[in-house]
């Protein structure tokens, strides 16, 4: 290492050998800057789940243009919206097809001992399939017999043996705001922050667990243009056809980003996970800065004596920048694995999505590199100023 | 034998371009405000090439001041100090480095670098002249530290060297990059009476062969007759100034 490092810097790898030279300090050192990493990681983790989750129920759809109340910022809230937009909707052209979607919430205890809240979907069987992703779209036909409803397997706090039996046949009947509902297969989508998972129903069965919602008002109205018209001309077209006084239309996408946005800004949990990650950058870097600093401070005697000799200042840099990039990427190998072995430990705990995106890890190693390189700077501009003889 | 020289006597050998130590009216502070205490008062010194210089006198009468003052590593205040033919009031960070590229110090506390060993020591004294094949650096400190008789002790660290023998480390190194001017504070106080001698008499050679002048603060009785010159210093001025 030692003659690999001299070949590659022109020089003895000063900062190098002073790391190695105290082996108890260097794993301190490596420990803070993992501990940093572990952080830092965790907390976008966190910031990362809420977001992947948002996005789940809008992966579970395929459609061109949201329609919506005009007081909806997510799938979940809002008032009704009249079902006579969607016929509005159907006569602009451009529109292909547009379905009405129903959403409610429904507390349901699956056994004794467990209670989940679901997001329910109600949509009409027939018509739905060219609105949502493929695994749901091919098992739709089964909601055509009355009380019948597919459940999210990856549902919070329902253990897999529930599933087992669920596919073994046992079990597929359960009470649901006092109506039988039967299970008739499981789709994959996940848990979120506020749902535990979701549920399928017909239009039909909707109206029944649901008795005081009427058909005349979904909640959002799905709408897929025609394959050669243009997406924003249609979203502009509908925007002028529906009156904006209680419905936004969006394009599909735009309407995930915009709840997305709107729940990590707005909405107490994202507010407090992107706190999170601004609080872990922060100890993150005064954790980096500490090491880096005393680092420098334990070393100030023999750079002086160097800087009698001769040496520059950009020398002394040189040394701190090759102890900051050793410091970032031994402590980096640590940090990432345990945090993803975290990682695998919340998620199943939680249900929640808490996984490595790939662009996150060489974000927080180049920024770890980075910090620990203004750490160094900022810390050896003592030697800077200083006459060589007080330091000794 | 002993010529006491006039202090204020004016120089007629100021004739070497490269005059290696020319100090007129060197004066310095230490401290701010009500602390402020002046530690050296009107000196004037000049060395001439391949000399070697004590400076005596009590502990606080100014000797490590007026060394480390000469030898770039304190900004001069007040006064001139000529060093190598470059003038180092307000001289500028670049012009104090390619200064003390051009000597060799020796401090007080060995200094030597704990997490290198002897050679890689040695070999910052050399490395800091630019880059050097790695090939040539090694024959180049080994045999100096040879010299010192520390062959045996190439790759120890300081802290498995004795305390004599870490001295003769940061002697190979002040050496090894050939410098102009050696300043050495107390360099042989960690030394036993044989190889303090032997390192003087290698620095009075290094004087006679190849015009190393040195400039040592001492207060080993055992090596006066070593020097050419012997500068007494009291209170922060110089009291007396004699050859040998």
């Amino acid at each position: 290492m030692t003659a690999m490092l001299t070949r590659l810097l022109g020089r003895l790898p000063i900062g190098w050998l002073q790391l190695v030279h105290k082996k108890s300090r260097l794993a301190a050192a490596i420990a803070g800057v993992a501990f940093a990493n572990i952080l830092i990681f965790m907390q976008l983790g966190f910031l990362g789940a809420l977001m992947e989750s948002i996005m789940l129920p809008y992966r579970a759809m395929d459609a061109d243009v949201l329609v919506s109340a005009s007081d909806a910022n997510t799938l979940s809230d809002g008032s009704n919206l009249p079902r006579q937009r969607m016929f509005q909707a159907l006569a602009v052209s451009g529109v292909e097809d547009a379905i009405p979607v129903y959403f409610a919430k429904l507390d349901w205890e699956p056994a004794a001992d467990a209670s989940v809240s679901l997001h329910v979907f109600g949509i009409d069987p027939n018509r739905a399939p060219a609105f949502w992703a493929t695994e749901i779209a091919e098992k739709l036909n089964r909601l055509r017999l009355p009380d019948t409803a597919l459940l999210d397997r990856k549902t919070r706090n329902i253990s897999p043996a529930f599933f087992d039996d669920l596919a073994s046949g046992k079990a597929r009947s359960f009470e649901m705001n006092n109506k039988t509902i039967d299970i008739v297969d499981t789709v994959s989508i996940g848990a979120g922050f506020e749902a535990d998972g979701y549920l399928f129903v017909s239009d039909q069965t909707f109206l029944r667990l649901f008795p005081s919602r009427v058909s005349g008002a979904p909640n959002h109205v799905l709408v897929n243009i025609e394959p050669l018209a243009d997406r924003d001309t249609v979203v502009a077209a509908l925007q002028n056809a529906l009156p904006a006084s209680d419905t936004i239309v969006r394009a599909f996408d735009d309407a995930a980003e915009a709840d997305r946005t709107y729940q990590t800004t707005e909405r107490p949990v994202g507010v407090v996970f992107g706190f999170g990650v601004i609080i872990g950058v922060l100890v993150g870097i005064i954790i980096v800065y500490q090491v880096l600093s005393t680092d420098v401070a334990d070393h100030l005697k023999e750079y002086a004596t160097f800087k009698a000799i001769g040496y520059r200042q950009r020398y002394f840099l040189g040394i701190v920048f090759e102890e900051a990039a050793i410091l970032a990427v031994f402590g980096f190998v640590p940090g990432i694995l345990i945090a993803l072995g975290l990682y695998q430990v919340v998620s199943a705990v939680t249900g929640l999505p808490l996984v490595m995106v790939a662009e996150r890890p060489p974000a927080v190693l180049f920024g770890t590199i980075a910090m620990c390189v203004f750490s160094g700077a900022i810390a050896t501009r003592r030697l800077a100023g200083a006459d060589p003889a007080d330091l000794f | 034998m002993d010529a006491i020289v006039d202090l204020g006597a004016t120089r007629a050998h100021r004739v070497d371009p490269e005059l290696p130590i020319l100090v007129s009216g060197l004066n310095h502070w230490f401290g701010t405000g009500e602390a402020r205490k002046q530690a050296l008062f009107d000196i004037d010194l000049t060395i001439d090439r391949g000399q070697l210089v004590i400076l005596m006198g009590p502990s606080g009468s100014g000797k490590t001041t007026l060394l480390t003052l000469i030898g770039c590593l304190r900004d001069v205040q007040a006064g001139s100090v000529s060093l190598l033919g470059q003038e180092l009031n307000d001289a500028s960070e670049a012009v104090l480095v390619r200064q003390r590229r051009r000597l060799g110090f020796i401090f007080q506390l060995h200094n030597l670098h704990e997490s290198l060993t002897a050679m890689q020591n040695v070999r910052m004294g050399l490395e800091v002249h630019g880059k050097i094949a790695s090939s040539s650096w090694r024959p180049a400190a080994e045999h100096i530290l040879s010299l010192l008789g520390l062959e045996d002790r190439l790759d120890y660290l300081p802290a498995n060297l004795s305390g004599g023998q870490k001295q003769r480390v940061a002697i190979a190194r002040a050496l090894v990059g050939n410098p102009d001017i050696v300043f050495a504070d107390e360099p042989t106080a960690a030394l036993d009476a044989e190889s303090g001698r032997h390192v003087v008499e290698m620095l009075k050679l290094l004087g006679r062969e190849r015009g190393t002048t040195t400039l040592m603060v001492t207060h080993d009785n055992r090596i006066l007759d070593l020097a050419d010159r012997i500068v007494q210093m009291q209170d922060g001025r110089i009291v007396e100034d004699q050859m040998t």
